[in-house]
């Protein structure tokens, strides 16, 4: 039987559509400035005439002229293997306490559960702030290269973006309701059958909670291929070669263009004016590039996140 | 509540007149010595368990937990490395903040910067918590699978660029107009053209449009600015929990409810609200615990210092270290995080007197 459509769905319907489809439009616009920026010329993005289709003199057209010259910046290609570097084995090493620490806490028989919940959900309450971060990074890096009998700028920095950022106690949360929601019965199977438990948690939880790993790898990767702040002050301007992409790009807006909203020394004005490409539109094309690798990889993971995310489920 | 009697655990000899301890009260001591052992036994059994811990804990000891270490520079005096070495100076670090006995400008700037965190903080609640839920419902509207999909990737896309792409579009989108002599240098941004041409050239905004701040660094416009991008940036990436919630409503409810004659409303009453109700306290419960860290990255990439137009509307606890010393610095964000943690922990109380969900 086939129920009539009554009224008030109807219009809660066409309500829901029109809201989403704007939604949507102005969630997508500005990355279709940003593409349409990027294959322009000089002389639109200067009059300002980009809108949604790349311009070339004030008409619709494309050139790729930005894109070459962020091809020949050579710079920007080591910060981006570094990004691809730092991103895939930052979410490796991420991933890797996270599942131990989330297979552990699943477990009632753990003792002093509460006490290690306690200790995960008052970094969520509490943060000591950005300047007692920074100065505990320096310190930190400081006893680390110590180790090496290096001082802190003798060793690469970019090995303590990778191994003291990214903690992230939601994502250990929602890992550990995954690993809850597992039926105990399968892994008293397992422990039957004389696994141990690096066995039960590898053959046995790992797969059967694959949708909320996938979600959460995705949450750490974009976590690291995003971050800029942490990056730019611990890494700081000596170790430029250290970097990732994005400290580069925002290094390149203040050093060549005023999107930043400070004007240019006059030498380098000078320099801006006089070269035949816009500095502009050579960020987007950046910025077009940074972009890349998370659509690659973002299709694939999208499928899991429904399933992924359980968070009416936290509890202490 | 039971009161123990004597004769729980004694017995009473009438012939001789004394007291001796009763069988079960053997065990029971027996059990009460061997505690101890037994958990010993216990934990040595699940060892791997606790040496999965480790690494989690080394991590969040050394980068979460020794950061807070740091935080005894606001209560002492001095420049050496080592927090320990300098002297103790009380509580004038917070006299210097609150009241700016010194320098006066030191306390005006606190409670400016105090004041915009809390407004920002406030706006971004108002508007940032109940976007993603609606975001949610609408979804679950859309029958079709493919368009579903569509306008999922594009509502989530926004939180798939970083800090610096963001603002860098905010800011070319928003910017003024920029004219040396009788040449446009610089054309206002697209989205500041197209407000100007709704608004009206003689209108504020219209006005404040053609400036050479624009309206991203004007003082009145900017909030709603970073409110906005704010929006645009996480209400679609924050949907997905609410509606991983509302697609896991089952089907028999809508249709027992229908069957009850209740219409759409209704049914969105009685049956959805409910159901994620949970997801929604927890939900909120977090949001307020990051409330007060308000966009330290983002507001450091809009404001940097004085000279820009939004500096009055910009200025945050967290972004006030860029103009003090350390010391300073660090007692203003401890003000502002003890205020932030109280706020979650009465928000988890109450969550759990009036509902029974709670964070913790």
């Amino acid at each position: 039987m086939k129920r009539k459509t009554e009224v008030s769905e109807l219009i809660f319907r066409i309500v829901a559509y029109v809201f989403l489809i704007i939604f949507a439009a102005m969630c997508i616009y500005p990355l279709i400035y940003a593409l349409a920026a990027a294959f322009s010329d000089k002389t639109s993005m200067d009059a300002g005439s980009v809108i949604i289709l790349p311009m070339v003199g004030n008409k619709v057209g494309a050139t790729i002229e930005a894109f070459k010259v962020a091809f020949m910046e050579s710079q920007f290609w080591v910060n981006y293997a570094n990004t691809l570097f730092m991103a895939f084995v930052g979410t490796i090493w991420c991933l890797f306490y996270t599942v131990l620490g989330a297979y552990a806490l699943s477990k009632k028989r753990l003792m002093g559960r509460h006490g290690f919940n306690f200790f995960l959900v008052f970094t969520m309450w509490f943060s000591a702030g950005v300047v007692a971060t920074a100065l505990n990074y320096t310190h930190t890096s400081d006893i680390f290269a110590s180790f090496v009998g290096k001082t802190a700028q003798e060793i690469d920095l970019k090995w303590v973006v990778i191994i003291a950022m990214g903690m992230n106690a939601t994502n250990l949360i929602l890992l550990r309701n995954a690993f809850e929601g597992v039926p105990s019965e399968i892994e008293e199977a397992a422990r039957i059958d004389g696994a141990t438990e690096l066995q039960v948690l590898w053959n046995v939880y790992i797969p059967m909670s694959k949708a909320t790993i996938a979600t959460v790898a995705l949450f750490f990767g974009i976590s690291r291929w995003n971050g800029y702040f942490w990056a730019q002050k611990v890494i700081g301007d000596q170790q430029s070669y250290s970097w990732p992409v994005q400290v580069y790009i925002r290094d390149y807006i203040n050093r060549f263009t005023t999107l930043t909203g400070e004007p240019l020394s006059d030498a380098d004005a000078d320099r801006v004016n006089a070269l035949e490409y816009s500095t502009t539109a050579v960020v987007y094309a950046m910025v077009v590039l940074a972009v890349v690798p998370i659509l690659v990889i973002y299709p694939f993971i999208q499928k899991y996140f429904a399933k992924g995310v359980n968070m009416g489920g936290v509890k202490e | 509540m039971f009161k123990l009697r004597y004769d729980d655990f004694l017995i009473y000899d009438e012939a001789t007149g004394t007291y001796s301890m009763s069988a079960e009260q053997k065990v029971r001591d027996e059990t009460e010595r061997n505690r101890w052992k037994n958990t010993g036994l216990t934990i040595l059994k699940d060892w791997r368990l606790y040496l999965m811990l480790v690494p989690m804990i080394l991590v969040y000891v050394l980068w979460k937990y020794l950061p807070m270490y740091e935080l005894l520079a606001a209560f002492k005096t001095g420049s050496e490395t080592n927090v320990l070495d300098r002297a103790w100076a009380g509580l004038s670090n917070f006299q210097e903040i609150f009241f700016g006995k010194q320098e006066a400008l030191t306390a005006q700037r606190f409670w400016m910067a105090f004041r915009n965190t809390f407004i920002l903080a406030f706006y971004g609640l108002l508007f940032g918590f109940p976007v993603p839920i609606i975001l949610a419902l609408f979804f679950n509207e859309i029958r079709s699978n493919i368009a579903r999909s569509i306008l999922q990737v594009c509502v989530y896309l926004p939180k798939f660029l970083s800090i610096v792409i963001v603002t860098t579009l905010v800011i070319s989108l928003f910017k003024g107009t920029v004219i040396e002599g009788n040449n446009i240098t610089q054309q206002s941004g697209i989205v500041s053209q197209f407000l100007t041409l709704i608004m009206g050239k003689n209108s504020d905004l219209g006005a404040q449009a053609q400036l050479e701040n624009g309206l991203i660094y004007s003082a009145r416009y900017f909030r709603a600015i970073y409110i906005v991008s704010d929006l645009w940036e996480h209400a679609g990436y924050d949907s997905i929990v609410f509606f991983a919630a509302v697609i896991a409503v089952s089907p028999t409810s809508y249709e027992a409810a229908s069957i009850d004659g209740a219409g759409k409303m209704a049914q969105m009453r009685y049956v959805v609200i409910p159901s994620i109700l949970s997801t929604v306290v927890i939900m909120l419960i977090m949001k307020i615990g990051s409330l007060l860290s308000v966009g330290y990255e983002k507001l450091y990439l809009f404001c940097k210092d004085p000279t820009y137009g939004n500096y009055q509307a910009a200025l945050v606890v967290s972004t006030l270290s860029n103009y003090w010393n350390s010391a300073l610095g660090i007692a203003a964000e401890m003000v502002n995080n003890l205020i932030g943690m109280i706020l979650v922990i009465g928000a988890n109380t109450i969550a759990r007197k009036a509902s029974d969900v709670s964070l913790y």
